[in-house]
């Protein structure tokens, strides 16, 4: 598994109290439980802390998957 | 569990869990709290959660739609009523002003843009306390976050910085004058923290969220300690240690021209702020206390420095001995009548701390780290003292405690306890509940544990309306003797259902302990009762971890066990009153001339 889906998968597991639960690249706001608007705040705050990066306005809106969400990182990691 | 030891970051990512485990804790007090908001108000509400549920409270919220707060407080306070809430929060933000002054404003217009926010707000208060009675908690204003007009933004007429000055001084001089609203100082919140971390625009476009999350945690934790006070849970007594606490140096190698305390050095001068602090905090009526691994004798002598702020008659309780930190602390605690869980304790020994948080239940332990410069600070923003408002009781507090030390010498030197109890002469006023002190009984009333027979909490707002009804009798009582004036330290209040009174609230400062002051409160129970018609009085006791010392209290008095509960240990208890002879035999009671 790749390390920064495994981290980020650490990441929901705290936020939402699953300490199983999985998470791939494929996985949305449709295929994990509780996923919903105040969670997802949640989720990219604990992002944005532990990474120290910053999604601007509307960056977010356009990624369907974690996948997008973990290749939108990847930039950001790499141009810090 | 300690929240103080959690970074933000992981009481973000860990609050989850974090609730699941305080959920377990038995006894939690259930509270209920509407959030009103003109923001997003879920974040902060989350981390007031898990803030609460670690003192000892399992709260449930009713959260306004974003920017409904008018609304719901003026147009439809029905469904706020209807949730029952125990505290209202309303939570505005700079983004939710009304409308500013235009920047060539004159100064009516100023002024009349600040009447109309506060009037906003008044109606609101007005509305709720109207349609649901509860205690309403306000916060004012952060200042803007952006000063157009930089440092002429403060002085304009038209500047949003002066304007959310003045709005926060016209807020506090309008909640100063309405009992039952508290309000929450954002504005000092937020410089704290720094306005520039304390919003983030995305997060306002983006989420309607007003604040940081460090903001959120911020107002949760002020929010936290408000109702910690408003429930009778601040802390009451600060202990301290000695040597390289309240003054530099160890006295017992050093001497007492040695130690530093004073204006001679940095150092010096540090400690001497420290005991400042300590003082101030001994004016607004905390306990002062002192723990230390010393010769009692050379320790005394610290006080004696002429450069020493405080002296030994600012202390309630004084151990300086060689037994371990524990059992002292418990031995004060014993002697003030408090709880251990009303303690702070300060001492720069990592190892003592550690010690005393694992041996003692409930007592703070800052981290108080090793600079005494950083103290003051450091138990500010634990936020332990907390406190909602400041009756003339709190500012006589601590001499009162040093008025009981005098007490318990006299005490020595008697034949038996009923030549002590007259030597005090002994002056009580016992009366129905009046306007000027009902603030005070309350208070009393949500702060008393040990003495308490039901443990039963209210409001301003609710104690206003249960005597409003008509149907209670609500009795106080004042207590003086040849020492000095123990303020109001007693509250009873019954519920008459036809020829029975039942007594919903019997309760005492443990500070007049033993001085029969119950029974001269008897006395006034039976003859109100007596006059409108009551034959039966039903006491109740209701055990909490807290209040055994009143277990045998009816029985003491002359009531007769009614029933009991073998499960919870819940006793009622009867009194005839039609052939009840008084028991007060050695307090005088004062007759106010009613008219």
């Amino acid at each position: 598994m790749d390390n920064l889906l495994e981290e980020v998968q650490g990441i929901f597991r705290d936020v939402f109290d699953q300490p199983d639960l999985v998470i791939s690249r494929a996985s949305n706001a449709r295929t994990v439980d509780d996923w919903d608007s105040l969670a997802h705040i949640n989720l990219v705050t604990a992002i944005e802390k532990r990474y120290k990066i910053k999604f601007a306005l509307g960056e977010l809106q356009e990624l369907k998957d974690v996948g997008d969400m973990l290749d939108l990182m990847r930039v950001k990691l790499a141009s810090r | 569990m300690n929240l103080e030891t959690y970074t933000i970051e992981e009481l973000q990512l860990k609050r989850k869990s974090i609730r699941r485990q305080l959920l377990k804790i038995p006894g939690l007090q259930g509270i209920r709290i509407a959030v009103l908001g003109g923001s997003t108000t879920n974040e902060l509400v989350d981390f007031l959660e898990v803030l609460l549920l670690a003192s000892g409270f399992e709260p449930v919220f009713y959260q306004s739609e974003y920017q409904r707060y008018y609304e719901d407080a003026v147009l439809e306070p029905h469904t706020i009523a209807a949730f029952r809430p125990d505290l209202v929060y309303i939570h505005t933000s700079a983004v939710n002003i009304q409308a500013y002054p235009r920047l060539s404003s004159t100064e009516a217009e100023l002024s009349a843009h600040i009447s109309a926010e506060v009037d906003r707000f008044r109606s609101i208060w007005q509305s709720l306390q109207k349609h649901v009675g509860c205690q309403i908690i306000q916060n004012n204003f952060e200042l803007p976050l952006s000063a157009i007009l930089g440092n002429f933004d403060a002085v304009s007429l038209g500047g949003r910085t002066r304007f959310i000055n003045e709005l926060n001084l016209e807020l506090a001089r309008s909640i100063q004058k309405i009992p039952g609203v508290i309000l929450q100082d954002i504005q000092s919140i937020s410089t704290r923290l720094g306005l520039d971390h304390w919003v983030d625009p995305d997060r306002w476009f983006s989420y309607k969220l007003a604040t940081t999350i460090e903001g959120s945690i911020a107002i949760a934790r002020s929010l936290a300690s408000i109702i910690r006070a408003i429930y009778g849970k601040s802390r009451k007594c600060l202990v301290l240690d000695l040597d390289n606490t309240l003054w530099g140096g160890v006295i017992g190698d050093d001497g007492v021209d040695k130690i530093q305390i004073g204006r001679e050095t940095a150092v010096a001068e540090a400690y001497a702020a420290f005991q400042e602090y300590c003082l101030s905090l001994r004016e607004r009526g905390i306990l002062l206390a002192v723990c230390s691994k010393n010769n009692e004798e050379i320790a005394k002598q610290g006080f004696d420095h002429p450069d020493s702020v405080l002296k030994l008659e600012h202390f309630a309780a004084f151990k300086a001995n060689w037994e371990p930190k524990h059992e002292n602390i418990l031995a004060i605690a014993k002697e003030l009548n408090l709880g251990t869980d009303s303690f702070v304790f300060v001492d720069d020994n990592p190892a003592e701390r550690a010690l005393v948080e694992a041996q003692i239940p409930g007592i703070a332990v800052p981290d108080i780290g090793p600079h005494v410069s950083q103290y003051p600070s450091i138990l500010d923003a634990a936020r332990y003292f907390e406190s909602v408002s400041l009756a003339g009781e709190d500012l006589q507090r601590a001499d009162l405690y040093r008025d009981n030390a005098q007490r318990a010498s006299a005490q020595a030197s008697f034949a038996n306890y009923g030549e002590y109890l007259d030597s005090l002469e002994m002056t009580a006023e016992i009366e129905r509940f009046r306007s000027v002190y009902m603030e005070r009984i309350v208070q009393l009333t949500n702060k008393t544990n040990q003495f308490n027979l039901t443990t039963r909490r209210y409001t301003l707002a609710e104690m206003e309306a249960v005597i409003a009804d008509g149907s209670h009798i609500g009795l106080y009582g004042k207590l003086s003797d040849r020492f000095g004036d123990n303020g109001l330290v007693s509250v009873v209040l019954g519920k008459i259902d036809g020829n029975c009174l039942h007594l919903d609230l019997w309760l005492m400062s443990c500070r007049v302990l033993k001085r029969d002051m119950e029974l001269a409160m008897l006395d006034r129970v039976v003859a109100a009762a007596y006059r409108v018609g009551v034959q039966t009085i039903y006491g109740y006791y209701l055990p909490t971890s807290k209040n055994s010392m009143v277990a045998d209290h009816y029985e003491q008095i002359g009531f007769v066990l009614f029933s009991r509960d073998a499960d919870t240990g819940a006793s009622t208890w009867s009194l005839d009153v039609t052939d009840y002879e008084a028991h007060n035999r050695h307090i005088k009671i004062l007759e106010l001339s009613h008219g």
